[in-house]
């Protein structure tokens, strides 16, 4: 399962930057997600209520961060078990480079992912559709993140 | 009497009352006092390190017993689950046959392997306690691709290079001149794809031990229970072979996949007496996908060599054969002995050459299906031979015409080293054409094509190998055991009749059709008849039901039996009518002296023999009760004309089956309702490979097509009113003159249907199963 994109973020490269890596606007942005807690430098421990299909699970995710450039890219390392629902596990690179004179962010992502147990066997092709809506509305809401934010100011 | 209900007779399922009314009595309705509930712990890898397994937070999970693991087994004394049949390389050397342990034991292999049993007071207390098994997981890369598997990592240390065996038959020589003076070669890559068997009853289990006798009881989904006892006392070392008694009752379908001996079943009677309690289990539906073994699964290049006037030169084969992560109880045959020695199909091609590398991978393992080896085979020569045709520009019907063996070549010797019997191959392909109405095929291609469609024909002319087996022939080839029946006949006091045999019914109908043959031979009423089968405290050790055996053999054992009571009776009547032994007849129920009006009726001389008043007591022991062992002297060769005629939409890429014929040559017929019911079955079945089914695994050894989602099951609105008729040549060695029918319909349909796709199509190659998008891409892409 591969998918990636880019995104244009009405903000500096060092605010996305902050968000990118802060546990509570990652925690808004992701659907489903109850909790999303730092639990060592660079490493942070999600709690997701998602429904695949006909699986509907809570899963625990370990997230670490890695090759940290900071300001320009890092790659998450994701592992999620879902106990009896299976596993899954998955990489997001991401870089930012800055665009209308540092006014405005690009966002490009890369993700790769692969799973397995009752997940593969039961919602293989479920589960790459709703990993697409999952990306596709976790970068929607950090985008409208930014836009709220930003929207007092103008 | 005998006319209505004996051989020939179209009589009503006896079995049918009860599972109709929900009465049947299969192993998961089996319970016993106490019994505690398993459940496995699976992995959820195809390949990985298996470090640590930690127990103590499922040990303390509510309600559980205990939980056991590979370790616990091993510590125990049982060994691994073997397979059956040693194959040998062609350079000589025995096939690589891994370690096998029922629980996995440092690495896991497939998806779906369990390592790790959970027994619990409740069955929902085992499932909580399974999950709560930790075991420590080092991934390593999964071997899935079968064309790739010899240049990948080893699975096993004692394979190198993936390789089980490299097997070969038939001459290579002569096959290589074959085709240097050939006018024409057809050429096909042929993918025979994976199948799961999908039976309606899931396998299961029960474990009781009785610790005042030291012996045990499993009740399971075998096809065999006597095999099932013989390797679980054997092979695995569970208990004495006189301490274990196996009992298959009613089982919901096994086409193969409940012939094996599999993990679950040797845990749990393991457990049931290390706990002394009862253990059952049951696989859930999502286990039968990952763990029952599954079918097929074969890549294959041919090459058919032809003369300018179409006569067949020589046939080269060459199979990569997908084993999966272990060696299955019978999975070394499939792709060799019941794939090569087909390959001869219903022709006289002179020359012949099959290699077969068989290969590990890390899939569930892989044995026999409805057909094993020759629905393969079939495959491969009904696609190639019809692509001949096309290729040379001759009608598909005449090229095979010009290649039968004909009725006075039999008995006829392959050059795959089989001796086909009896047949006659044009007679079946005639009434096949006559059903199908061929001449008016051009003129619905026409109407299909002003309609915007597409339509196709396609034919397949199989032939299979039934009623294994010769015990010596099959020795002497490998298998471990011999391949002989069993039948007992005790007539009863008041004449009833009760027989037991080795064979097992999951469908065929055995309770009706042996009765039918009681009724035939001894004249008694059919409703009087009891067949029992399925228990090894009941009969004698025998083999069991696969391979389209059980009339062919386990009926031949039963006719013997029922001769021997004849040959009994008669001394008896001569005894009591004071007739010489030889005067006295024996026909319709009544034994009679011979130009006289003295007779006996068969109840009053089994009476007699119960009551020995008027008996020869010092000649003669009392009782009336025969048992046969029948081990055949060769092979039947059931063998049939199949025509599909296909409608495509090349819009949607949808196939519709417009017409289905099968005509098949089984012999004679006991009970041409039941032959039907089961050609019907076997045509689903090869029908659902051609155009629905696919066991599929993605690059990592997830299984993707793990539930009715997305493995696509034959309903009934993808199939046609199937018209079937048969032709008739009794096979020449057996009793009975019969051949068998239970596979014929998965053997010989696949091809048939493919070759009407490819024929609407106007391609030469088509993956199956042909699915609505690969027909749709085929399209676009010619």
């Amino acid at each position: 399962m591969r998918q990636s994109g880019e995104h244009r973020i009405p903000a500096p490269r060092a605010e996305v930057w902050r968000a990118l890596n802060d546990p509570a606007v990652l925690r808004r942005c992701l659907d489903g997600c109850r909790s999303m807690r730092a639990v060592a430098d660079g490493e942070f421990v999600a709690e997701v209520a998602a429904k695949v299909g006909p699986v509907r699970a809570p899963f625990t995710a370990d997230i670490a961060l890695c090759d940290v450039a900071p300001m320009v890219s890092y790659r998450l390392e994701v592992r999620v078990r879902g106990g009896v629902a299976g596993f899954a596990k998955g990489s997001a690179s991401v870089r930012l480079a800055e665009v209308e004179n540092g006014r405005e962010t690009a966002l490009n992502y890369s993700i790769e992912g692969a799973i397995g147990g009752k997940l593969a066997q039961i919602g293989s092709r479920l589960v790459e559709s709703a990993a697409r809506k999952m990306t596709a509305s976790f970068f929607e809401r950090f985008v409208a993140d930014f836009a709220a934010s930003a929207a007092p100011a103008r | 009497m005998t006319a209505e209900t004996g051989i020939g007779a179209s009589v009503k399922r006896k079995e049918d009352a009860r599972f109709i009314t929900g009465t049947g009595r299969y192993t998961d309705d089996v319970s016993a006092p106490g019994q505690s509930y398993a459940v496995f712990a699976r992995s959820p890898h195809a390949r990985a390190k298996l470090g640590g397994i930690d127990t103590s937070a499922a040990a303390a999970s509510d309600g559980v017993v205990a939980v056991f693991t590979g370790a616990d087994l091993q510590a125990d004394g049982i060994g691994d689950l073997p397979c059956g049949w040693m194959v040998k390389s062609k350079d000589g050397s025995d096939m690589v046959q891994p370690p096998h342990p029922p629980l996995a034991i440092e690495r896991v292999n497939y998806v779906g392997e369990p390592y790790a049993v959970v027994v619990a007071e409740t069955l929902e207390a085992a499932k909580n306690g399974a999950e709560a098994v930790q075991a420590d997981f080092e991934e390593l890369p999964a071997v899935v691709d079968l064309k790739n598997a010899a240049a990948a990592d080893s699975i096993h240390d004692a394979a190198p290079n993936n390789q089980c065996y490299d097997w070969e038959l038939g001459d290579g020589a002569a096959t290589d001149a074959a085709f240097e003076r050939a006018h024409h070669v057809t050429r096909l890559h042929i993918v025979n794809n994976r199948l799961i068997p999908n039976a309606i009853e899931p396998r299961a289990a029960l474990g009781e031990y009785d610790a005042a006798a030291g012996s045990y009881t499993l009740h399971t989904t075998s096809q065999n229970p006597h095999l099932e006892r013989l390797v679980l006392a054997a092979f695995v070392n569970v208990a004495p072979e006189a301490k274990l008694r196996v009992i298959s009752p009613d089982v919901g379908g096994g086409f193969g996949s409940k012939i094996f001996v599999y993990a679950e079943e040797t845990a749990v009677i393991w457990a049931a007496g290390k706990l002394r309690r009862p253990v059952k289990w049951r696989a859930e539906r999502s286990e039968s996908f990952l763990a029952d073994a599954h079918g097929r699964d074969h890549v294959t290049d041919a090459e058919l060599a032809l003369a300018e006037d179409g006569e067949f030169l020589g046939l080269r084969v060459r199979t990569k054969a997908n084993m999966g992560a272990y060696l299955s109880t019978f999975a070394s045959s499939v792709p060799t002995y019941l794939y090569g020695t087909l390959l001869a199909g219903q022709y006289k091609t002179p020359a012949i050459h099959v290699q077969v590398q068989a290969l590990f991978t890390n899939t569930a393992p892989v044995d026999a299906y409805r057909g094993a080896g020759r629905p393969e085979a079939t495959y491969v020569v009904e696609r190639l031979v019809e692509t001949a045709a096309r290729e040379i520009g001759m009608d598909p019907s005449d090229l095979r015409r010009r290649n039968f063996i004909q009725p006075d070549d039999f008995p006829y010797e392959t050059p795959v080293a089989l001796t086909y019997d009896t047949g006659d191959y044009e007679a079946s392909l005639d009434k096949a054409l006559a059903h199908a109405d061929y001449a008016g095929f051009a003129a619905r291609k026409a109407a299909s094509e002003a309609s915007g469609n597409k339509r196709g024909i396609g034919f397949s002319c199989y032939i299979e190998a039934c009623g294994l087996a010769p015990s010596q022939v099959a020795i002497s080839l490998g298998a471990g055991v011999g391949l002989f029946e069993v039948g007992e006949v005790r007539v009863d006091v008041t004449g009833s009749v009760t027989v037991t045999t080795g064979s097992h019914s999951h469908g065929q109908s055995h309770e009706t059709t042996f009765a039918q043959i009681i009724s035939e031979k001894l004249g008694v009423q059919f409703e009087n008849v009891t067949v029992l089968h399925g228990d090894t405290g009941r009969s004698d050790y025998a083999l069991g039901t696969y391979g389209s055996r059980s009339l062919a053999v386990g009926g031949s054992a039963i006719v013997k039996a029922t001769e021997k009571i004849v040959a009994k009776g008669k001394k008896i009547a001569a005894h009591i009518l004071e007739a010489k032994e030889d005067q006295v007849d024996f026909a319709d129920g009544v034994f009679q002296v011979v130009d006289s009006n003295q007779s006996l009726t068969f109840g009053e001389v089994a009476f007699a023999a119960y009551v020995p008043a008027n008996y020869p007591l010092e000649e003669l022991e009392p009782g009336l009760s025969e048992k046969a062992f029948y081990d055949p002297p060769n092979f039947t060769y059931p063998a049939g004309a199949h025509i599909c005629e296909v409608e495509v939409d090349p819009q949607t890429g949808v196939v519709r089956i417009e017409k289905f014929v099968a005509v098949d040559d089984f012999g004679h017929i006991v009970n041409p309702m039941i032959v039907e019911g089961q050609v019907h079955g076997g045509l689903a079945q090869g029908i659902g490979q051609a155009l629905l089914e696919h066991g599929v695994y993605d690059e990592t050894g997830q299984l993707l097509s793990g539930s009715y989602m997305d493995y696509t099951m034959p309903r009934a609105d993808d199939l046609p009113s199937f018209l079937v008729d048969t032709t008739t040549t009794p096979c020449t060695h057996n009793p009975l003159g019969v051949k068998g029918c239970g596979e014929a319909g998965a053997i010989g349909s696949t091809a048939a249907v493919m070759n009407a796709v490819t024929n609407a199509l106007g391609v030469t190659e088509l993956p199956m199963p042909a699915t609505p998008e690969t027909v749709w891409r085929a399209l676009r892409e010619a």
